[in-house]
């Protein structure tokens, strides 16, 4: 079933290992858990992230049931706090009926910094945010 | 410069506690350096990964505020005689002096640009932790991205990570330009 849903969207996952500048990325149309992990410093954060912007914007056509943001970054510069906005705006603007879409939130213990930020996404974006405490990213 | 003077740089940087100094155009692969260097110095130094990451965290704002506002290009003149070519230079020291970081730039900024700067400073250190934040999310939430992909939330986000006021000043060089120079203490 699956496997026939991946062809109706026409789509490919995307799996990308992570640089010491960008996060790796594990976007799956099959399971709806789109993952960003680890740090995301690039000087220009546009060209890293349109490709993602537009493949969840295609997901988002034919989404499944369920869909998952897991945020799971160490740190990220002020370029990339703003494509991080844009993909929680495409988020936001599937959810509905076709897909309810959660973001989970994840922070390393004593990360202030990174707790906050997840606040402030969770303030300015009308989508369910779960926080996550853990040890380590 | 005479020998002496390398014996005297070297005294400087020692009695600052410097870490990593630095004068010349911030490339893309300058910046990347300068992070691995000082991902691994931090990493032996600093116990405190919360500190660490302020650390890092402020020092890629500042490296990429220098690689990408830079106005200094164009030439002027010194004592008049001789053109000096202005490029992209920029300085930059990062230092331990004590139980707390010191991140110093120092680049070229274009007289035109030198009062918008500075009353976006000024706002900045006239704003608490939370007016910091509010501003913060409303530039995120409103604000256009440049095409250089900046958001104008630089120095916002070193005041908010750093916890200090941002100290600047500016240095008028001629009728051009004035050398900008940030000092952002992080403990």
């Amino acid at each position: 079933m699956f496997k026939r849903e991946n062809q109706l969207n026409n789509m490919e996952n995307i799996n990308l290992g992570g640089t010491p500048k960008t996060p790796s990325v594990n976007f799956n149309c099959e399971n709806g858990v789109i993952e960003l992990k680890g740090r995301s410093i690039p000087e220009n954060s546009v060209e890293f992230y349109k490709p993602l912007n537009n493949w969840i914007e295609k997901y988002g056509e034919n989404p499944q049931k369920t869909t998952v943001f897991e945020v799971k970054l160490e740190y990220f510069n002020t370029s990339s706090s703003k494509c991080l906005l844009d993909i929680f705006k495409i988020l936001e603007s599937i959810n509905g009926t076709a897909t309810e879409v959660k973001v989970k939130w994840y922070f390393e213990k004593d990360d202030g910094d990174m707790q906050e930020a997840g606040e402030d996404y969770q303030a300015l974006i009308p989508l369910p945010f779960i926080m996550i405490e853990v040890e380590e990213i | 410069m005479s020998l002496n003077s390398i014996y005297e740089l070297y005294q400087t940087m020692e009695r600052d506690h410097a870490m990593v100094s630095f004068k010349g155009e911030v490339t893309a692969d300058l910046l990347n350096s300068v992070l691995q260097i000082m991902e691994s110095k931090l990493g032996i130094l600093e116990k405190s990964t919360r500190t660490r990451k302020k650390v890092y965290n402020v020092l890629v704002e500042c490296l990429q505020n220098l690689y990408h506002h830079n106005d200094g290009i164009g030439s002027f003149r010194e004592q008049s005689f001789s053109d000096i070519y202005l490029p992209k230079t920029s300085i930059l020291i990062i230092s331990n002096p004590d139980d707390y970081y010191e991140v110093k730039t120092g680049n070229f900024v274009s007289l035109t640009k030198v009062k918008q700067l500075e009353e976006k400073i000024e706002n900045i250190n006239n704003l608490n932790r939370l007016q910091l934040r509010e501003l913060y999310k409303s530039i995120l939430f409103k604000g256009e991205m440049s095409q250089k992909g900046t958001a104008g939330l630089g120095l916002i986000d070193i005041a908010r990570k750093s916890g200090n006021k941002l100290e600047y000043s500016f240095l008028p060089i001629d009728e051009n330009f004035s050398f900008f120079c940030l000092n952002v203490k992080i403990n």
